[in-house]
C-alpha cells in the first residue's frame, strides 16, 4: 500500500512540474520578453499622443481608444443577444428540430476561422447595409464572431444551476421569467462572466475580422461617430511590424504590451466581479 | 358532475412518461381540511399523482396526461400555472432550500407575487416560520445561509416557505424520507396543527407515518388506486387483500 501511495505522489509531482513547464513558463516568458523589449517604450507620451512621422514617433492613443471602443461595442451587441439566446435555448425552447438546428449552428459557428467573419462582415455590413468601413460594421462583425462563445458559456452556466432551484421557484407560483430572473441567472452569473470576458478578450486581439470592416492603416485622430474608421491595436501592431520599413522594434513590443495589459485588466475585472457574486451567493 | 364538497377531484386521470403509462385512470376526491395519506410501493404512481395536481409534471417534456383534474370545481389547465401553484404548494422529498438566507428563502414567494413592502414581508416571514414551528429555533439568525440548518430544520423551512404564499392545499412528497425520527415527529406535528386551515396530501413510503398522520389513506399499486378509505379501516380491516398484504408488510 505504502509503495502505491508513493508512486502516485511521484506521478502527480511529475505531472504538476510538467504543467508548470508547459503552461506557466511559456506565459511568463512571453510576457517577460515583451516587457524587456518594449517596456521602456511604454511612456505616458506613448499612451496619450497621436502617432507622428510615419508612426515611428509619438504615441498610439488612437489605436488604444479604437480598441477600447471596439471592445465596448462588441460587448453592447454580443452580450444581450448572446445571453438572451442562451436563456431562450436553455429555459424556454422545446427540444425539436428547430432548436437542435440552432444548437448545431452555434457549435459550428465557433469553429469558423476569423477571416471568414471578416469577409462576411465586409459583404453584409460594409456592403449590403451600407455602413461602410466603420465602427458599426467592425463591432457588429466582432459581435457575431463572439456570439457562439458567449452563447455556449452562458448555456453551460445556466445548465449548471440545479434543476431543483427551478422546481422550487415554479412550485411557489413563479412564472417562467421570474424563475429565470430570480432563481437561475443570479447563480449563473459567475460562469457567464468568465465566458463572456474570454470571448471579449479574443475579440480585442483579433485582426482578421476588423481588417476589412473598420481598421484604419493610419488615422491620427479620434473617431467622431460610429460611421468613422478607427485604428486598433492588433492591426496597428501588424502594420508597424510588417508594413513600415525601419520601424523601431521596441515600438512593436510596446504596442503588444499595451494590448496584453488591456486584456489582462479585463480578465482581472471579471475575477473581481466573480468573487463579488460568489460572496453574495453560495451553495 | 363535480362533487361540490371536494376541493380536488380527478376524473379518469391517466399519466404517461413517453410511452409508459404511470397512472391508469385515477378517480379520487380530496375533501377540504383533511390529511390524505397516499401509500404504495415504489413505481405505483404516487409522486406522479401529486405532481399532476400542481402541474409540475408538465415541466417534463416527455409527460402527457388525459382525463381531468378539478381544483375548486375548475379544470386546472384553465387556471394559469403560477396561480395554480400558488394555491397548491408542494414539499419535496429532500429539503430543497435555495442557497440564500433563511429570510430570503421565505421572502421569495411573496416577492414573486408582488409583495415588496418590507414590514409586510417581515410579518409574513415571522408568521410562516411560526406556523412551521421553526421560529423559536431561528429567530435570532434569519440571515444565516439556509443550507447551514439541519435537515429537519431545512424541511420545516420549506414548509414555512410554502405557507408564505398562502396556499389552500399542501402536497408532501415523502417529506420525511431523509429525516431522523425526532425531526419527523416535528414535521408531523406541524402537519397536524396546519389541518385547521389547509388541505394536505401526504405521499409516504412509511405506512406507519400514514397511519399516524392521515385522516383517510389511499393505497396505490402499479398505477391504480386499490383502496381509499378512512385510515383506521384501511389499516385494520381493508377490503382488498392486496392492501392487507401491503399494510401488514407481506410485500413492498
Amino acid at each position: 500500500m505504502r509503495s502505491v501511495q508513493r508512486q502516485q505522489k511521484i506521478a502527480f509531482t511529475i505531472l504538476g512540474l510538467m504543467t508548470l513547464l508547459f503552461v506557466v513558463v511559456p506565459i511568463l516568458l512571453t510576457v517577460l520578453y515583451i516587457i524587456v523589449n518594449g517596456g521602456k517604450a511604454v511612456t505616458w507620451e506613448f499612451l496619450t499622443q497621436q502617432p507622428r512621422n510615419g508612426m515611428k514617433e509619438g504615441g498610439i492613443l488612437p489605436a488604444i481608444v479604437g480598441t477600447i471602443i471596439l471592445i465596448t461595442g462588441t460587448m453592447l451587441f454580443a452580450l444581450p443577444l448572446g445571453i438572451l439566446s442562451a436563456v431562450y435555448l436553455v429555459e424556454y425552447a422545446k427540444d425539436n428540430f428547430f432548436t437542435r438546428l440552432i444548437k448545431l449552428s452555434v457549435v459550428n459557428l465557433s469553429g469558423i476561422p476569423s477571416i471568414i467573419y471578416g469577409l462576411f462582415g465586409l459583404t453584409l455590413f460594409v456592403g449590403f447595409c451600407h455602413f461602410g468601413c466603420s465602427i458599426l460594421s467592425g463591432t457588429l462583425t466582432l459581435a457575431i464572431m463572439s456570439l457562439p462563445v458567449v452563447i455556449t458559456a452562458t448555456k453551460e452556466a445556466l445548465e449548471s444551476v440545479p434543476q431543483a432551484f427551478r422546481e422550487v421557484s415554479f412550485s411557489l407560483g413563479s412564472t417562467r421569467w421570474q424563475t429565470v430572473r430570480y432563481c437561475v441567472l443570479p447563480y449563473a452569473i459567475p460562469g457567464i462572466l468568465t465566458g463572456t470576458v474570454l470571448s471579449l478578450s479574443r475579440a480585442a486581439g483579433e485582426t482578421a475580422p476588423i481588417l476589412f470592416t473598420v481598421a484604419a492603416f493610419y488615422l491620427p485622430r479620434l473617431p467622431r461617430s460610429v460611421y468613422d474608421q478607427v485604428m486598433a491595436l492588433p492591426y496597428h501592431l501588424y502594420v508597424i511590424s510588417t508594413q513600415v520599413p525601419n520601424m523601431p522594434l521596441k515600438l512593436s513590443f510596446a504596442t503588444g504590451f499595451v494590448l496584453i495589459a488591456i486584456v489582462f485588466l479585463m480578465n482581472l475585472t471579471s475575477v473581481f466581479l466573480r468573487i463579488h457574486y460568489r460572496k453574495k451567493k453560495t451553495w | 358532475m363535480v362533487n361540490a364538497t371536494a376541493i380536488i377531484k380527478t376524473e379518469n386521470l391517466q399519466c404517461f412518461y413517453g410511452s409508459q403509462r404511470v397512472l391508469h385512470g385515477l378517480n379520487i376526491e380530496v375533501v377540504p381540511n383533511e390529511i390524505l395519506g397516499v401509500i404504495g410501493p415504489a413505481n405505483s404512481g404516487k409522486t406522479t399523482f401529486l405532481r399532476a395536481l400542481n402541474r409540475l409534471n408538465a415541466l417534463n417534456p416527455a409527460y402527457r396526461q388525459t382525463g381531468a383534474i378539478y381544483f375548486e370545481d375548475q379544470e386546472i389547465r384553465k387556471i394559469p400555472d403560477n396561480l395554480l401553484r400558488k394555491k397548491i404548494g408542494i414539499i419535496f422529498a429532500l429539503p430543497q432550500v435555495l442557497p440564500v438566507s433563511i429570510y430570503q428563502n421565505i421572502a421569495y414567494g411573496p416577492k414573486v407575487h408582488g409583495i415588496t413592502n418590507k414590514a409586510k414581508v417581515d410579518q409574513i416571514v415571522e408568521e410562516a416560520l411560526q406556523k412551521a414551528y421553526l421560529w423559536d429555533e431561528v429567530k435570532d439568525r434569519l440571515d444565516l445561509q439556509a443550507n447551514r440548518l439541519s435537515g429537519g430544520q431545512q424541511q420545516r423551512l420549506c414548509i414555512a416557505r410554502t405557507l408564505a404564499v398562502e396556499p389552500d392545499v399542501i402536497l408532501y412528497d415523502e417529506p420525511c424520507s431523509g429525516l431522523d425520527p425526532i425531526s419527523t415527529a416535528k414535521v408531523e406535528d406541524a402537519m397536524q396543527k396546519l389541518k385547521a386551515h389547509y388541505t394536505q396530501i401526504l405521499v409516504t413510503n412509511n405506512t406507519k407515518q400514514a397511519a399516524r398522520v392521515s385522516d383517510r389513506t389511499a393505497f396505490f399499486l402499479m398505477g391504480e388506486l386499490v383502496e381509499l378509505t378512512d385510515t383506521n379501516t384501511l389499516f385494520t380491516t381493508p377490503k382488498d387483500s392486496r392492501t392487507d398484504d401491503y399494510v401488514t408488510g407481506r410485500f413492498g
